[in-house]
C-alpha cells in the first residue's frame, strides 16, 4: 500500500474507502448496542415516558422493582431453573462431545442431528410441541418443566463448545494414559475432564445465560411459576413501565456477566495447553 | 473382560442424549404433528384422527393473509440484513487486525445471549412518536415520523434479533476464504468492485447463505418484533399459535400453523443448502 507513491489518488481513494469501512463498522455495533444502552440509561431517568433531553436521575424503579414480591419469586424461580438447566445440559454435552470425539458408528450423522436440531427450530414452536407433551404426560407448570425443555434447547451449545476442546486435545494423551494402565474410566477422571475443564467451565455459564433470558417456552409452560423473562413479557403487554428498563438492566448485567466469563474461559484459559 | 468393559463405557456416554433427545425434543415434535389431527369438544381434547383441523386452517383467508405476510417479512428481513451485514463483515475480515477481529467478534457474540425482549421493549421507546429517533430529527427540522406499527419497526426489530449473528457467520465466511486468490485477482488488474463480485462472494458463497439461512429461521418464528414493534395486524404466524393457544384453547389448530411453518422452514432450509453447496459450473 505504502509503495505506492505514483497511484497517489487511488490510494488516496482506497484509504477514504477503509475509512468508510470502518465508519460503516462503528455504525453497525451502534445499532446494536443501543437498545442495551438507552434502556440502561433511561433505568435512572425519571421520565415516565422517557426521551431526550432527558430529566432527573432517580432510583425510584430500582426501589420499585426492589419492593416488588413478584419480581423476587421470579428472580429466584429463574436462578432454579438456569442452574438446574446449565448442570444438566453441560453433562449431556460433555457426554455427546465425548462420543463424537472417540467414536464412529452407524447413524452417527444421524445421532449428530438428533443432539444439534434443537436451536434451529422456532422457540415458539418449540413452546407449543412442550406444552402440549408436558400437558400429555401430566407435567407442565412446573419449574422443572422449564429446565427440561431449556436442557434439550441448551445441550449443543454445551456440545459444541466442549466438543472444539477436545479438538485441541493430542490423540495420543489418551492412549499413553491407557498403556501406562490407567482404565478408561479412569482415564476419562485424570486426564481427560481436567483437560476440558475451561470448556466445561464455560459451558456452563453459557448455558445458564441462554435459559435465564429464554422467554418463549417459559412462558408456554410455566404455568404461574414465572421466571424473570416471562414477568416482563407480562409487564410489556400492560402499559409503558420504566421499571422494564429496571428489571431489564439487571437482567443485561447478569447475562453480559455470564457469557463474559464464558467467554474468558474459553478463549483465554483454553488456550493453555496441557502439560 | 476388556471387551465388556468397553462397550459399557462406550454406552454411558453415548446414551443420555439419546434419551433425553427421545423423550423430550422428539417426542414433544411428533405429538405435536399428531395433535394437528385431534378434535377439540366441549372445550377438552379428544385425541382423534381428522383432517377437520386442516381445513379450518387452510381455507381461512386470515390464515394466508398471516402466511404471506410471515414469508414475505422473513424474505425482506434476510435481503436486507445480509446486504446491511455484508459491507461490515468484509470490514473485519479484510481491513482489520486480527486482533480487531477477535474482539469484535467478541462483542457481537454477547447481544445474542443477551434478553431480546428487553432490546425490543427499548426500541419502542426509543422508536416512538415523542422517543429519541424523534427528537434528534426535530433538532434538524424533520418529523415526527410514525415508526411504530410499521413493517419498518417490524424490520428494525427482526434486525436487532439477525444482525449479530449475519455479521458473526459473513465474517467467518469471508475470513476463511484463501488470500492469494483475492491478491491474484488483484494483481491481474481486477477492480476492487469485481474482486468482490466476482471472487470474494463465489468463494464465500457458502457460509453466506448460512448466514441468510439463519437470519430467514429465526425472523420466521419471532413473535416480538411484529408483536410489540409491527402492531401484529394482520398477525404473522408465531403470533397466530399463541393467540389460538391461548385465548381459544385451540391447540390443534395452533399445531396446524406449527407443522406449516416447519415444513416451511424445512423447504427453505433443503432449498438454501443445496443452493449452498452446489458445484460451480466449470468455466
Amino acid at each position: 500500500m505504502s509503495g505506492q507513491q505514483s497511484t497517489t489518488s487511488t490510494s488516496i481513494g482506497s484509504r477514504l474507502l477503509d475509512w468508510s469501512l470502518r465508519g460503516y463498522v462503528v455504525l453497525v455495533f451502534v445499532f446494536i448496542f443501543a437498545p442495551i444502552l438507552f434502556s440502561v440509561v433511561f433505568s435512572f431517568n425519571s421520565a415516565r415516558f422517557p426521551t431526550i433531553p432527558l430529566e432527573s436521575f432517580t432510583l425510584h424503579w430500582y426501589q420499585t422493582i426492589w419492593n416488588d414480591p413478584d419480581v423476587w419469586t421470579a428472580v429466584r424461580n429463574s436462578l432454579i431453573v438456569s442452574v438446574c438447566t446449565a448442570l444438566i445440559a453441560t453433562l449431556l454435552g460433555f457426554c455427546t462431545a465425548y462420543t463424537d470425539y472417540r467414536y464412529n458408528f452407524r447413524f452417527k450423522s444421524a445421532y449428530l442431528a438428533l443432539v444439534l436440531l434443537p436451536p434451529t427450530i422456532p422457540l415458539i414452536i418449540m413452546a407449543l410441541a412442550m406444552l402440549a407433551w408436558f400437558s400429555k404426560i401430566g407435567a407442565s407448570g412446573q419449574l422443572w418443566s422449564i429446565i427440561i425443555a431449556h436442557s434439550v434447547l441448551t445441550a449443543p451449545f454445551a456440545m459444541a463448545i466442549i466438543r472444539l476442546r477436545l479438538n485441541q486435545m493430542d490423540r495420543d494423551l489418551e492412549s499413553a494414559a491407557w498403556n501406562l494402565g490407567a482404565s478408561e474410566w479412569r482415564t476419562m477422571r485424570e486426564v481427560i475432564v481436567p483437560f476440558c475443564k475451561p470448556a466445561i467451565v464455560s459451558a456452563l455459564f453459557l448455558t445458564a445465560a441462554v435459559s435465564f433470558d429464554e422467554f418463549a417456552i417459559s412462558w408456554f409452560v410455566s404455568g404461574l411459576n414465572k421466571t424473570v423473562p416471562v414477568l416482563i413479557l407480562e409487564i410489556v403487554q400492560g402499559n409503558i413501565d420504566p421499571q422494564v428498563n429496571a428489571i431489564g438492566t439487571f437482567v443485561f448485567l447478569v447475562s453480559m456477566t455470564l457469557v463474559i466469563v464464558a467467554q474468558i474461559f474459553f478463549t483465554f484459559r483454553a488456550g493453555k495447553s496441557f502439560s | 473382560m476388556a471387551r465388556t468393559n468397553f462397550s459399557g463405557f462406550a454406552t454411558t456416554w453415548r446414551m443420555p442424549i439419546i434419551v433425553w433427545q427421545v423423550l423430550f425434543f422428539l417426542g414433544p415434535l411428533l405429538f405435536m404433528i399428531a395433535m394437528s389431527f385431534f378434535l377439540v369438544k366441549n372445550y377438552r381434547m379428544v385425541e382423534a384422527f381428522e383432517l377437520k383441523n386442516w381445513e379450518k386452517m387452510l381455507t381461512r383467508g386470515y390464515f394466508w393473509d398471516s402466511y404471506i405476510l410471515t414469508f414475505w417479512l422473513a424474505s425482506l428481513t434476510t435481503a436486507v440484513t445480509s446486504l446491511l451485514a455484508f459491507p461490515a463483515s468484509f470490514a473485519l475480515a479484510f481491513k482489520v487486525s486480527p486482533s480487531v477481529r477477535r474482539w469484535a467478534l467478541f462483542f457481537l457474540i454477547i447481544p445474542f445471549f443477551t434478553s431480546y425482549l428487553v432490546r425490543i421493549f427499548s426500541w419502542y421507546v426509543i422508536l416512538a412518536e415523542s422517543g429519541v429517533v424523534n427528537a434528534l430529527l426535530a433538532h434538524i427540522g424533520l418529523g415526527p415520523y410514525t415508526m411504530l406499527n410499521t413493517k419498518f419497526g417490524t424490520l428494525v426489530g427482526y434486525m436487532t434479533l439477525t444482525l449479530p449473528l449475519v455479521v458473526v457467520l459473513q465474517t467467518f465466511a469471508l475470513a476463511n476464504i484463501d488470500r492469494n486468490l483475492v491478491q491474484a485477482a488483484h494483481n491481474l488488474g481486477c477492480s476492487p468492485a469485481r474482486a468482490i463480485y466476482a471472487v470474494i462472494v463465489p468463494l464465500a458463497k457458502t457460509g453466506l447463505i448460512v448466514a441468510a439461512l439463519f437470519c430467514f429461521i429465526l425472523s420466521f418464528g419471532d413473535f416480538v418484533s411484529p408483536y410489540y414493534l409491527g402492531g401484529s395486524k394482520p398477525p404473522t404466524l408465531p403470533i397466530l399459535i399463541i393467540d389460538t393457544t391461548k385465548s381459544g384453547q385451540q391447540w390443534p389448530r395452533a399445531a396446524v400453523v406449527a407443522v406449516v411453518m416447519m415444513l416451511t422452514l424445512i423447504s427453505i432450509a433443503f432449498a438454501a443448502l443445496a443452493l449452498a453447496y452446489r458445484k460451480r459450473a466449470s468455466r
